[in-house]
């Protein structure tokens, strides 16, 4: 079944496969001066962990492939596709490493829309900080612009303590202060901003200087990966959005004593993961969020 | 070397009188220090048990590369520097069992790389 984007929308009015994010902006003005302003939508992958063996995921060697083929198949396609982060799975080896991000790259490379966004997890940048991640995929953090929308990556895994790093904190801030209070700001990072479940490492430990730093606009939106499931959460008027993950579902935060995958349910495959569809409805400062699965059934 | 090595610290409080109009220097008991190390993948000892309200030093040490220790339950954290000793101060003000684990990506089983203390009354 192909999704068009009348039918991404029929989806968004059913309920529980859906989340809007009200960007809550009361002036009409878009970003910055002039820009074309028009709905748009994206799709997040996150976590596919390319190399991946074991139980959690027998069918890992493909499961990237699968989610590949599903992009291609929505009627409408996305204005582009961006990765989350953990793009490979980590291994101590750097050729190993790099041989893992070639062939993850040539698997995406069949994505019909060219024009995606990578940003590093910390198993494909913490070893090394970022190196075999830059030869690939370029840049760990920069910004864009699209349709009236101003999209910051960061970076909170290149530094293996799960800093974003004083630098960059200097640089998110000069990039800020470009922009209007009620810009349209959307933010993709790796691990969550802020203290999601920090027994399991589910935080980045100076993220609450970078919420800070985003608290003034009134237009912010955070999408992230990471933690392997669905969840919404609100720091003041910011809403934090986790994406599923292409290799295994992890428990919910604080579930269970361990942070283990969840186990594979053959009856069930792929049950638990997926990607999503966002779409951007700039005029009514809304971004409709679409749960999508990697396979139906 | 036994990952499961269970350490007890009990820490034996001695009362010492003071007479009226003494003038007398009281050493004061060194707190008991528990050695931690730290490698790829765990810690030893892994599993530690603690009193309540009695402090203790956590004293860890690196094996191989860079560590951390955290345990956001009991607000104590440090970096574990490879060819340095890091020190913890820790008065446990609460019983349960509480998890820690490394927060510096340390490499392919850097996610299981995780303990528990036990504070018991």
């Amino acid at each position: 079944m192909k999704i068009n984007r009348r039918d991404f929308m029929k989806l968004a009015g059913l309920g529980g496969v859906v989340f809007a994010s009200g960007l809550g902006r009361t002036a009409s003005a878009a970003y910055g001066a002039g820009p074309a302003v028009d709905d748009f939508y994206f799709v997040q992958l996150s976590d596919s962990h390319w190399g991946f063996e074991g139980p959690p995921n027998p069918d890992a060697k493909v499961t990237l492939r699968k989610a590949v083929r599903a992009v291609n198949s929505l009627e409408e396609q996305p204005d582009f596709i961006v990765f989350t982060g953990d793009l490979t799975h980590t291994t101590d080896d750097p050729k190993e490493r790099r041989k893992r991000m070639a062939q993850f790259r040539d698997i995406v490379a069949d994505l019909k829309v060219k024009t995606v966004h990578f940003m590093p997890g910390e198993h494909d940048a913490s070893l090394d900080q970022g190196q075999a991640f830059q030869e690939f995929f370029g840049k760990t953090h920069y910004t864009f612009d699209h349709k009236g929308v101003h999209f910051i990556v960061l970076d909170n895994v290149s530094d293996p303590r799960a800093m974003i790093g004083e630098t960059q904190l200097q640089w998110l801030a000069a990039d800020l202060a470009q922009l209007p209070r009620d810009a349209n700001i959307v933010v993709f990072t790796h691990r969550p901003l802020f203290d999601l479940y920090p027994q399991w490492d589910w935080a980045t430990r100076d993220g609450a200087r970078a919420v800070d730093l985003l608290m003034p606009y009134s237009n912010v939106t955070v999408f992230y990966g990471h933690i392997h499931q669905e969840h919404h959460h609100m720091t003041g008027h910011i809403p934090h959005h986790a994406a599923k993950s292409l290799i295994f579902p992890l428990p919910a935060p604080g579930s269970q004593q361990k942070r283990t995958p969840l186990p594979w349910d053959s009856a069930h495959p792929y049950k638990g993961l997926g990607y999503r569809g966002v779409e951007a409805e700039v005029k009514k400062d809304e971004y409709v969020i679409t749960e999508l699965p990697v396979q139906k059934g | 070397m036994n990952s499961s090595l269970r350490v007890l610290i009990i820490v034996v409080a001695f009362f010492t009188g003071l007479g009226v109009g003494a003038a007398r220097v009281i050493a004061q008991p060194a707190e008991p220090v528990i050695k931690i190390t730290a490698k790829k993948f765990d810690y030893t000892p892994n599993q530690i048990t603690l009193k309540k309200g009695v402090p203790v030093v956590l004293e860890f040490t690196s094996a191989d590369v860079l560590m951390g220790f955290n345990m956001p339950d009991l607000n104590a954290r440090s970096d574990i520097v490879p060819g340095q000793v890091a020190r913890v101060r820790l008065v446990p003000n609460k019983v349960g069992t509480f998890a820690f684990f490394c927060d510096i990506f340390c490499g392919s089983g850097h996610e299981n790389m995780t303990g528990t203390i036990t504070v018991v009354e």
